[in-house]
């Protein structure tokens, strides 16, 4: 069954695969240079003009594999020489331009930009031309097409551009919000994320199967539309055989979070979500007068991780989900002490078929720790949900007024309206991703039928309110 | 002491939630709240059929169940504190 949305992806795998493979067996620094041999052998190319750049680019990526470059505070990088320098130059006429009568375009264009050739045809001024789109609409033909880099387009935050020295695309680290909508839409992959799967396997080996420290796995629970080709519990059964000793719904940290976010809210009469790092840090580069607002909670992930390490001794924590930006909350300080590592679920699956385990023939484990309500936080609106279900639960007389905003250019007018005290709601769900967690840039397969799995495993907890989930940890 | 409950998967699913609220009755009943710690722990790794694990101190217990958690609690729990006084 298929594993991955797109090939970018299953390239990535097949390094990352190859480097924890080599790491399991100590031979990485043997065979460091000798990865992208293995994956493009021979001399005929599979994907670009020569195997010598293939192999020059996969070790770039095998690079990235192992923790990318020290320098580079982000976590999303750029690979340079894999950057193809796509067209960048916006909109354009193409030869579908029919040279009609009507000239839409010349009318609908309010800066003159459009003039026309001895063949009728239309051109556009770039000197004239801001990019507007609105000549592109009418065209009747759909002959004008705007030639946007995809990497750009995916960034709905701006903070990617265009080096005018070798055109390879350059991330702004002041406004990226690690959220790796770019690194999902580059159709030639030139930009990853940084991978610490090497820490996680570092982590599991000298635990020695909980000899010397247990390692727990909290997994979010978008999880549940993931993996599809085997049972979660066989998820659960793989992850025990890598080395952890326990996995634990990520869900039951939102639980707590959910319980103490509605009480707050309470209290403060406004307030925002705080669960997704690529949120969080959107509000703080770009609306710093906003942050009095975000919800003091840790997140799901680090509530739930503070939790096991306030109870067991020496226990190393690795969160496992759809997020890259998940990566940057893990390095912030107070996370640090709490998330040891953090792993996608593509990188999962490399971890996985790196010890040849095929989750399919495994026997199917359990995972129950979290309500209905924290399961549902993995796909847009369940966070609000969640909240009001806290409310309820807590008898606490508040009228809650959602706002959902599913995607970073929802989030971007909610706060912008807030910022001018023009917005009707007294909470924020803000999710940086398309969806909710489902459409994190690490999920392995992105799909529609991904918010029903999630509210369907939701709804397969044993707990039925956050209140019952919550209450064995009290 | 310290006598943490199992509240794992595999511990939830069979019932964690009722032991730990007979385990905070217990405790008030016997006026132990200054001597007994209570805590959660993820797995002990002694996943049973039946049953909640229950560590107490450095023993664990596993297959403790609401039918038989008065005598657990007896034999394993006060037991220890008779033998101090």
């Amino acid at each position: 069954m298929r594993k991955f949305d797109t090939k970018v992806q299953y390239l990535k795998y097949k390094v990352l695969r190859e480097v924890a493979r080599q790491a399991w067996n100590d031979t990485l620094l043997q065979n460091v240079f000798e990865i992208p041999k293995m994956i493009v052998p021979g001399k005929t190319p599979t994907m670009r003009c020569c195997v010598y750049k293939e192999r020059a680019i996969l070790q770039e990526r095998v690079k990235i594999a192992m923790g990318g470059n020290k320098e580079n505070p982000n976590i999303i990088e750029v690979i340079d020489i894999a950057c193809d320098e796509c067209p960048a130059a916006g909109y354009e006429v193409t030869d579908s331009c029919r040279g009609c009568l009507a000239h839409r375009c010349e009318d609908v264009c309010k800066r003159g930009a459009i003039s026309f050739d001895h063949n009728h045809e239309a051109h556009i001024d770039k000197s004239k031309c801001v990019e507007c789109g609105q000549c592109a609409k009418v065209c009747p033909y759909t002959a004008i097409v705007n030639r946007k880099r995809p990497c750009q387009n995916a960034c709905k935050i701006k903070a990617i551009s265009i080096n005018k020295n070798d055109n390879a695309a350059i991330i702004d680290n002041s406004k990226c919000i690690q959220c790796g909508a770019c690194v999902y839409q580059c159709p030639f992959g030139a930009i990853m994320d940084k991978s610490y799967i090497l820490n996680v396997i570092d982590i599991l080996k000298a635990g020695e199967k909980g000899k010397n420290y247990k390692t727990y796995a909290i997994v979010a629970p978008s999880i549940s539309s993931q993996f599809k080709y085997a049972k979660l519990g066989q998820v659960v059964t793989g992850l025990k055989e890598l080395g952890f000793h326990t996995v634990v719904e990520a869900a039951l940290g939102a639980d707590m979070v959910a319980e103490k976010e509605s009480r707050e809210l309470a209290e403060k009469g406004f307030l925002t979500s705080s669960c997704c790092p690529a949120f969080v840090k959107y509000v703080k580069s770009t609306f710093p007068e906003m942050v009095e607002h975000v919800s003091h909670n840790l997140s799901p992930m680090t509530t739930l991780a503070k939790y096991i390490k306030d109870t067991t001794e020496n226990a190393k924590v690795v969160f496992i989900g759809p997020c890259t930006a998940k990566k940057a909350e893990a390095q912030l300080e107070t996370v640090k002490p709490y998330v040891d590592a953090v792993l996608t679920f593509e990188e999962l699956q490399a971890l996985f078929d790196s010890r040849d385990i095929e989750i399919t023939e495994l026997e199917e484990d359990v995972l129950d720790n979290a309500s209905y309500f924290g399961r549902i936080f993995a796909r847009s609106g369940g966070l609000a949900d969640a909240v009001a279900e806290g409310l309820k639960e807590q008898n606490i007389d508040f009228d809650l007024k959602a706002c959902v905003c599913d995607g970073i250019e929802e989030c971007r007018t909610a706060l912008l309206k807030k910022s001018k005290n023009v917005l009707d709601a007294n909470f924020i769900e803000g999710m940086a991703c398309i969806g909710g967690c489902i459409g994190g840039a690490g999920c392995l397969t992105h799909g529609e039928k991904n918010k029903a799995e999630v509210d369907k495993y939701g709804r397969e907890a044993m707990e039925k309110s956050i209140a019952s989930a919550v209450s064995i940890l009290k | 002491m310290i006598v943490q409950i199992c509240v794992g998967s595999s511990c939830h699913l069979k019932g964690s939630e009722q032991i730990v609220e007979l385990m905070q009755n217990a405790v008030a009943n016997n006026h132990l709240e200054t001597e007994i710690t209570l805590a959660g722990s993820f797995c002990t790794g002694r996943c049973n059929r039946v049953g909640v694990t229950v560590i107490v101190d450095d023993d664990t217990f596993t297959g403790v169940t609401p039918e038989n958690f008065n005598e657990f609690f007896k034999t394993n729990i006060l037991s220890r504190f008779e033998k101090e006084m």
